[in-house]
């Protein structure tokens, strides 16, 4: 029987400049989950086992592999695992494995190239590892996941390119920057 | 001619310039300003209306005078670009502007002889008539003969750059207000952002002779910079100037990261900032002004106060005679530091009681009544004591007092009060929240003062966010603000029609022409801007305002007060559209959506076009195929007669799931779905509030629960906000939940009466009976996705998706078999004729202002429930005669059709009152034979069989049309269901 090849968002090879470094990410299953109204704690009870819960807002959880990602009102990306049996009834279920791009942009200064292009206040103290936000990447929609090392970009797979280019153009900017000597 | 031992250029490190192609050197750290005053150059631009010789006036961005522009290699040229801002760079290359043949030789300063005509209001009153001649005649000449500097013409293909930043405290300026405001947050562990224009810190401290702490101004300076250095949580911004204060505490800044150095591809030119403080310090110091004497313009009139930065900063003399002409105190610095440095100098202070006792020549109660020198300032002419003194001098520096730079406080429309001990506006506090004006920005202008000001705004700003800070303790400092007795104008000796006295240099608005705005009633502040455009030019008043509003007040017999100011507005500095719209260049000026069949329709040559933000493409040309019309023609009988295959994945895909999914459905469509059986697809219509039709598709019940609706592509995100807003608004606590699944599915149409021939090839297991409007879970090689049986051309359709991931890979194998089978890939044109000759609706059709009966479509209202929109719908007018409704149209003969164009009863007058409609899409039919089209036609269902005109004015197009029924092909829907 033939077989369907798969292909990745975009095929790139990672881009270090100014220490930072860009790379396709493959986080791994992807699935929002919505519980319906009066499941929340059926979810979180769902999710328990995993050593994960429904996330508070702006939030991120991470346990291993599994993560789960806060992405709007009543909304959250289960990442990196299978949706737990029994999650279908309390809960809307899609999986987004396929719709979404995503990007890893690690090192001290990764915040750098985020700052050109997210609108949002990402210092440390206001934006630790753990926090996740939905905004614009430049002109596109964005899910946002700050970790220990760095930032998780998820973005339309259809805009993987524009993203790409846009995410390699500014840490040109940031490099060029840097040899600036006065 | 620099000075040794003086200023903070670096004379080890020397650079080459030109100016108007002649070669010069500097050294790093010089503007180029400072390098052409140190090389004696003077004469550096002309006036924008008179053509009149200009020299450098100020030392900072707020020159009227020295606007240049500079070129850059590769043809590119900035203009408009201060002299007294630009750094000096090996190879900087700067021509003067607004002149012809030559800066010395300019022969549009004959507008300067002819000034007695050219006064405030001189277009207004003289080019009235003939009206026509304004746009094509006069207003051409004038932009010829008044202006600025020229643009390349080429695009600007520079980098720039825009950023955010957030701090607890923006400190605006770094003079002794700012560097102790940042110093004294910076120790307490606050973030701080110190953002200051010049590329070092230090403010006017670096620009005087000025002791802190018992140390110069300088080396105090380099203290605090030092610990500044330490604190992590300090950031340090230079070349940035805040330009903009707006809402919630953000200001927009703009950051000249590479404007300084030979221009380099990589390297931004500048960044467009936007900065969120939770509280700010405006420390931005005080601008000089000038006073008004008859020719104060020359080359050669400087502010005093640059005349002091010019030897400190840069060790520059401005001259080897200099003549201080002043009101007050301070700018007897200026005469004491230039003596000190060997410079002759004579001091002019119009205060009869000011201090004689100086070791330089000292005229109280004097003034300056006029100069000369053509080119360059010679003499200077006094008026002292009754007795005319002529003074030879190459340099005359003016003080008129200072003005507090309060400009980002008025952004949000405060308005400054006046403080007449410091003959000054003040700003008022809480003008911008959050922002406290401290320092000479504040009307504070001795350096203690400014020392106290800063750490204690920034203490009291702190404190409001929580944050406690520590006083530091204040250095030693000049504890002295200067006294000042208001000088505005000095009156001609000899008034003629060729004495004037500026005020706006930069716009050549003298005292003579605000008088005459107030003598012909412009006696608003506001009125007489507009008028003689005083403060309208690139410094935007910033050395005139005060000035001008004092004259006009003094015209009017009121007081300056009750005269009040102008709004200044943002940016507080000229900011290139380049920093604003960084990245939005080219392709950067929107993302761009590529689907998973991109590359093979290029590999296959298609042109692609964008429909919003994706490519898709318009036709696949074959070998001998001249036009796009043979490619597209040959599409659609390939679809009619084979298959075609065409990739549909950029319709919005939503999944709605929970128990509630099918009412969900029932209030957002105007017909039912809650009633679809599992399995089936249903064709919906929906309503915007007011009754239009906002977007059409299909929506398919895949389990009991769960539904799969699709949008048209444009309006896919509209019907998702629409659907969040209907959600959220009105179903409080329904089970119910969706999301957009367009990214994450790859979805082709399959069309033909051979497409379940070619379904059937890629299918794992045969799908066995799937009437028309079926849906279903399949395998595709192995791969799950899913099948639906529509269609968009009239034939046997299909829709197949499955996971992107495998999008590429099943559209190059369904192309492959399907030419196999004598058909091929088809693009949107042939789409968009199949979809015509078939009558089906698109935005160009239900494009905001047509209703359900508009299309025909009135009966999918569902009389059983209500729906968005329904009631609106049935308001007077939205149905009837009266209305525009769907129709066909068919042109008689060759005849071809436009969309857009209008329709007329054949015999009537074609004119705006008996518009009959328009035709909204068109096409060449290959199935008919002919070009047919999709029009909106008054009473138009009851008109099939009459003949109409279509007139297009704009394409010259005047064809004969039969009005038919909307569909054209197989209308009983034989084919569809096949």
């Amino acid at each position: 029987m033939p077989e369907l090849i798969a292909k990745p968002a975009l095929d790139a090879a990672p881009v270090t400049l100014a220490g930072i470094t860009l790379s396709v990410a493959d986080p791994g299953r992807i699935t929002f989950v919505a519980p319906f109204p009066g499941q929340e704690k059926a979810v979180a009870k769902l999710l328990k086992p995993l050593g994960l819960g429904f996330p508070a807002p702006n939030t991120a959880l991470t346990k291993g592999e599994a993560r789960i990602v806060w992405t709007v009102r009543g909304q959250a990306a289960l990442i990196g695992v299978p949706v737990p049996e029994g999650m279908q009834a309390a809960a809307a279920v899609t999986d987004q494995t396929d719709g979404l791009a995503a990007f890893a942009l690690r090192g001290a200064r990764a915040a750098e190239v985020l700052a050109r292009l997210v609108p949002i206040d990402l210092r440390e103290a206001v934006f630790p590892p753990g926090s996740a936000a939905r905004s614009g990447l430049n002109h596109m929609p964005l899910i946002l996941v700050r970790e220990e090392a760095g930032f998780l970009i998820l973005t339309f797979r259809s805009m993987a390119r524009t993203a790409w280019a846009e995410l390699n153009e500014v840490l040109h900017h940031i490099e060029a920057r840097d040899r600036l000597t006065n | 001619m620099r000075i040794a031992g003086k200023g903070l250029v670096d004379r080890q490190a020397p650079l080459r310039f030109t100016f108007d192609g002649r070669g010069y050197q500097g050294f790093r750290g010089d503007t180029l300003a400072s390098a052409l005053l140190a090389n004696g150059v003077r004469l550096v631009g002309r006036s924008f209306k008179y053509h009149r010789p200009r020299g450098v006036l100020t030392a900072g961005p707020e020159e009227p005078n020295a606007l240049v522009e500079v070129l850059e290699p590769g043809g590119q040229q900035t203009p408009n670009t201060r002299a007294t801002v630009q750094e000096l760079y090996e190879g900087l290359a700067a021509r003067s502007q607004n002149r012809w043949p030559s800066l010395s030789f300019d022969a549009l300063s004959v507008n300067d002889l002819a000034a007695p005509f050219f006064g405030a209001g001189f277009y207004y009153k003289t080019f009235m008539w003939p009206r026509r001649f304004w746009e094509k005649v006069y207003e051409p000449a004038i932009r010829r003969a008044a202006g600025l500097g020229k643009l390349s013409g080429r695009h600007d293909e520079a980098a720039y750059e825009k950023a955010w930043a957030f701090c607890d405290l923006l400190v605006v300026g770094s003079g002794p207000t700012g560097l102790m405001a940042a110093l004294t947050a910076g120790r307490a562990g606050a973030d701080v952002i110190l953002a200051e224009q010049e590329p070092r810190l230090g403010g006017r401290l670096l620009d005087e002779d000025i002791a802190i702490g018992g140390q110069a101004g300088g080396g105090w300076v380099a203290l605090v910079l030092a610990e500044l250095a330490t604190l992590p949580n300090v950031r340090i911004m230079t070349r940035t100037t805040v330009t903009g204060a707006y809402d919630g505490g953000t200001f927009s800044a703009l950051e000249r990261v590479g404007l300084h150095l030979t221009p380099s591809e990589a390297l931004p030119r500048e960044c467009f900032w936007r900065i969120v403080a939770k509280r700010t310090v405006l420390a931005a110091g005080a601008l000089e002004r000038a006073v008004a004497f008859e020719d104060n313009d020359r080359p050669g009139v400087m502010l005093a106060s640059a005349a002091r930065s010019y030897l400190h900063r840069y060790g520059v003399a401005a001259g080897k005679k200099v003549v201080v002409f002043a009101n007050n105190d301070d700018a007897r610095r200026t005469a004491r530091d230039l003596a000190k440095a060997g410079v002759g100098v004579t001091l002019i202070d119009s205060r009869a009681d000011a201090a004689k006792a100086e070791d330089f020549p000292v005229h109280t109660g004097a003034v300056v009544t006029g100069t000369r020198g053509r080119l360059g300032l010679t003499e200077v002419q006094v008026l002292s004591g009754g007795e005319t003194l002529v003074l030879p001098a190459d340099c005359l520096a003016v003080s008129g007092g200072w003005n507090p730079t309060l400009h980002l406080t008025c952004h949000m429309n405060g308005r400054p009060v006046w403080n007449p001990a410091i003959a000054a506006f003040v700003p008022v506090p809480d003008a911008v929240p959050g922002l406290v004006a401290a320092g000479a920005a504040a009307g504070e202008y001795s350096t203690r003062a400014c020392l106290t000001a800063g750490a204690g705004v920034a203490m009291a700003a702190l404190a409001d966010i929580g944050i406690t800070a520590a006083a530091p303790e204040i250095p030693e400092a000049d504890d002295n603000a200067g006294g000042i007795d208001p000088l505005w104008a000095v009156p001609p000796v000899k008034p003629g029609p060729w004495s004037r006295a500026w005020l706006d240099y930069a716009n050549d608005v003298t005292v003579k022409d605000v008088k005459l705005a107030a003598q012909e009633n412009y006696a608003s502040v506001e009125h007489m801007k507009r008028y003689t455009t005083q403060g309208m030019a690139p410094d935007q008043g910033k050395n005139s305002n005060v000035l001008a509003l004092a004259v006009l007040a003094d015209a009017t017999g009121r007081g300056i007060p009750e005269t009040g100011t102008t709004t200044f507005r943002p940016p507080f500095t000229p900011t290139s559209i380049a920093a604003m719209g960084a990245g939005g260049r080219g392709a950067g000026f929107a993302p761009q959506r590529f689907t998973t069949s991109d590359q093979a329709s290029r590999d296959r040559h298609a042109p692609m076009i964008e429909a919003g933000l994706w490519y898709r493409p318009s036709y696949f040309p074959r070998p001998g195929e001249t036009t796009w019309r043979e490619a597209c023609d040959r599409e659609v009988t390939m679809v009619r007669g084979a298959v075609g295959v065409t990739d549909a994945s950029t319709l919005g895909k939503i999944d709605i799931q929970g128990a509630d999914a099918g009412r969900f459905l029932d209030l957002v469509y105007t017909n039912t779905f809650s009633t679809l059986p599992v399995g089936r697809a249903r064709y919906g219509l929906m309503l915007r509030e007011d009754g239009h039709v906002m977007d059409d598709g299909t929506t398919s019940r895949l389990a009991e629960n769960h539904y799969l609706m699709t949008t048209t592509t444009a309006a896919a995100g509209e019907v998702m906000r629409h659907l969040d807003f209907v959600h959220q608004a009105f179903c409080k606590g329904w089970q119910v939940r969706f999301v957009s699944v367009t990214e994450s599915w790859a979805q082709f149409q399959i069309a033909g009466p051979k497409a379940l021939a070619l379904i059937r090839s890629v299918l794992d297991t045969d799908v066995g009976d799937f009437p028309f409007m079926s849906v279903g879970a399949v395998s595709i090689h192995g791969v799950q996705g899913r099948l639906f049986r529509i269609s968009f051309s009239g034939e046997e359709g299909y829709e197949i998706a499955v996971p992107t991931r495998y999008g590429e890979a099943l559209y190059r194998d369904l192309v492959s078999r399907a030419e196999t089978m004598g058909g091929g890939p088809y693009g949107m044109e042939a789409l968009n004729v199949l979809r015509i000759e078939k009558g089906f609706i698109t935005h160009a059709e239900i494009h905001g202002r047509t209703t359900a009966f508009d299309i025909g479509m009135e009966k999918m209202v569902s009389a059983k429930k209500d729906c968005i929109g329904k009631s609106a719908a049935t308001r007077p007018g939205m149905t009837g005669p009266e209305r525009e409704q769907l129709v066909g149209l068919k042109a008689i003969g060759t005849g071809a059709l436009t969309s857009g164009a209008h329709l007329f009863v054949p015999g009537t007058e074609v004119k705006r009152e008996t518009d009959q409609g328009y035709a909204t899409s068109v096409c060449f039919s290959p199935t008919l034979g002919r070009y047919i089209g999709l029009a909106f036609l008054k009473n138009g269902r009851a008109r099939h069989g009459q003949r109409v005109r279509l007139v297009d004015h704009l394409r010259n197009v005047d064809t004969l049309c039969e009005v038919c029924d909307p569909v054209f092909h197989d209308p009983e829907g034989g084919k569809l269901r096949a």
